[in-house]
């Protein structure tokens, strides 16, 4: 039976978890109220991984993120790893599991990163059938998280917010709102990130990313937005999230930071700034 | 082709054309912009690799390295979206890399650094109290041991436990040419890398056949004269490696 | 050396190596075990877990390198050898060691 909530995060400030930061929040974890991890790195057998999320667990409400089922893939979800999330959901018992709108895994090749989908019907059709296969195998909804995309499709039909809506409607699946990913996807396709976030089924939403990008160009000159999470969320990030939760209200809010991860004080402090947000929205 | 079949052939390969259909924000073909994802694949993979293998990566050089593993991330990518194994083919792919054949030792340094990832990530089971081992000599010949998941034996033609040591944490250490019998073991979280004394390397290859521990001493002590048996039984206690006793 | 001789030595050795480490401390208590298993031993680079995962991407560019143009050019080239000299190692082909 499913557990019909899309999520038991609490509407606070979490951040990706590092293993070098295990002690400073042991330390200091006042800034932070949950973590999230990467299914990934947890479905090993034993050793330090597992002992360090069983202990955090203890303390945090934890939020798994996968980053390799493929979910976008137009062959089979590897029953395999579908498996082994089924494993890590049922002992570890997270607030929340999300994955992406996105494909990693052709034939047997894991690409290793989150590569674009057109919107249009066969694709959603494939995506709804792999998130109810999920859902059922993990007898819980999941969150689907928004892309970062860097280029277009022109056999696509709709927008990716008609393509989220259409597959919330479908299969009852939450939505994940990366709000750095809209702000990346929208700067590379030349549109407007209020009016995508007016069209976002901000109902569904269950979880919101915040993180850092780089900065490039393409070869005309266009500005090209690499969602890196190497660096801390840049202001207009910071006041389209602002935007949402006036929109939506406080909801779960991660602070992302994957490559060159800095020091425990800088990812806390970044995790402030977003607790000061959503407690400025909350007393309005 | 599908579009993912071409979208991947695409990816792994600079050299061939964008697929079709793939456009920027004013519909021209999308060059620099599929460049991305190409970067993101080929380069997440590198890193994985450069992380997963430090000790071989410093004996190459990081150039080197980095040209070796564009080569072996796109032929083929990995099977798994489990990074924590990956690199599972890499000693294979060193013995045929021409490059490196004067080099005739990286692939066991290969082994050695996938040896010590699998030990990590082992599945934790609790050593068994060495009282447990104190046995007549009768019974010495039928007691089997089960060694822990976290324990590995590596037997090599090369130091390589030396080149290891001499790479992480002795760099001062003078390295001998000759082969070594790798033992490691995870005492608790962290895998500790040791060579085995002489003999060392029969007696515990022994073990993991499953013949008994009198056995076991029998074979190595009829490769070496002084083979230390309480010497490698000690590291195999102290290293948990020693999980159940069987008395067959 | 008679068979029972050598049997002898072995359940001699595994005694003296039980005994070395019988009395080895208890378990470590809840607050060691969190230093334990919050802190590796190689100081936060914790280099045997290997690669995890991102879902992140770069702004790296792939190097396209020629493997063939390269010499490998680390410490392979440099270590310090037995014997006072530098350099490679011999490939030897010789038998495993016992």
């Amino acid at each position: 039976m499913l557990d019909h909530r899309i999520s038991t995060l609490p509407a606070d400030v979490g951040v990706g978890y590092k293993p070098q930061h295990f002690p400073d929040i042991m330390r200091d974890a006042a800034p932070v109220k949950w973590l999230e991890v990467h299914a990934e790195n947890y479905v090993g057998d034993g050793g330090r991984p597992l002992a360090q999320l069983r202990h955090l667990a203890e303390r945090f409400p934890i939020s798994v993120h996968g980053v390799g089922l493929s979910i976008g893939g137009e062959g089979p979800l590897d029953d395999e790893h579908l498996g082994r999330l089924r494993h890590l959901v049922d002992w570890l018992k997270p607030a929340s599991f999300s994955e992406h709108l996105a494909w990693s895994t052709h034939d047997t090749h894991f690409l290793n990163d989150l590569l674009p989908l057109p919107y249009d019907q066969p694709t959603l059709d494939r995506v709804c059938a792999h998130i109810d296969q999920v859902q059922t195998a993990l007898g819980r909804r999941m969150l689907l998280e928004n892309p970062s995309t860097y280029l277009a499709f022109a056999d696509s039909t709709m927008s990716e917010t008609d393509f989220l809506r259409e597959i919330v409607a479908r299969t009852d699946c939450g939505l994940l709102l990366d709000v750095n990913n809209v702000y990346v996807s929208c700067t590379n396709q030349q549109t407007d990130p209020v009016a995508y976030l007016a069209d976002f089924p901000l109902q569904a939403v269950g979880e919101i990313h915040l993180g850092g990008h780089d900065t490039d160009h393409d070869e005309y000159g266009a500005p090209l937005l690499i969602d890196s999470h190497a660096a801390e969320v840049v202001d207009p990030v910071w006041r389209l999230y602002e935007h949402v939760l006036e929109l939506a209200g406080p909801k779960p809010t991660l602070i992302e930071w994957d490559t060159d991860v800095p020091a425990w004080n800088v990812l806390a402090s970044e995790a402030r700034r977003a607790t000061y947000i959503m407690n400025g929205v909350r007393a309005a | 082709m599908s579009g993912q079949s071409a979208f991947t052939t695409a990816v792994l390969h600079a050299d061939r054309p964008v697929p079709v259909g793939l456009i920027d924000p004013k519909g021209r073909p999308a060059g620099k912009r599929f460049d991305v994802y190409r970067n993101n694949v080929v380069i997440s993979l590198r890193k994985a690799l450069e992380t997963g293998f430090p000790v071989l990566r410093k004996l190459v050089g990081d150039d080197f390295f980095a040209a070796m593993a564009e080569l072996y991330v796109r032929n083929p990518p990995p099977t798994s979206p489990l990074l924590m194994h990956y690199g599972r083919d890499i000693p294979a792919f060193l013995e045929h890399f021409p490059y490196a054949a004067h080099l005739p030792y990286l692939p066991d340094v290969a082994r050695l650094e996938l040896a010590l990832r699998h030990s990590y990530h082992a599945a934790d089971i609790a050593p068994i109290a060495p009282e447990n081992l104190a046995l007549d000599e009768a019974t010495l010949a039928r007691a089997t041991l089960t060694l822990a998941p976290a324990m590995a034996l590596l037997r090599s033609r090369y130091p390589v436990a030396s080149l290891w040591h001499a790479n992480t944490d002795q760099p001062n250490l003078k390295v001998p040419d000759r082969g070594e019998n790798v033992l490691i073991t995870r005492p608790e979280y962290d895998p500790v890398v040791q060579i085995l004394p002489a003999g060392g390397g029969v007696f515990v290859e022994a073990l993991q056949q499953g013949h008994s521990i009198q056995h076991a001493a029998e074979r190595a002590s009829a490769a070496i004269a002084n083979f230390d048996l309480a010497g490698v039984l000690g590291m195999l206690i102290a290293g948990h490696a020693i999980t159940g006793v069987t008395i067959g | 050396m008679s068979k029972h001789a050598k049997m002898l030595t072995v359940a001699g050795a595994v005694a003296a190596a039980v005994t070395a480490y019988a009395h080895n401390p208890a378990p470590a208590q809840a607050q060691a075990m969190e230093k334990c298993f919050g802190v590796s031993l190689a100081g936060a680079n914790d280099c045997a877990a290997g690669p995890g995962t991102t879902c992140a991407g770069t702004s790296t560019v792939d190097y396209q390198g020629n493997a063939w143009t390269l010499v490998p050019a680390g410490t392979c080239e440099s270590m310090e050898l037995e014997g006072g000299r530098h350099g490679s190692l011999t490939a030897l082909d010789r038998d495993l060691p016992a």
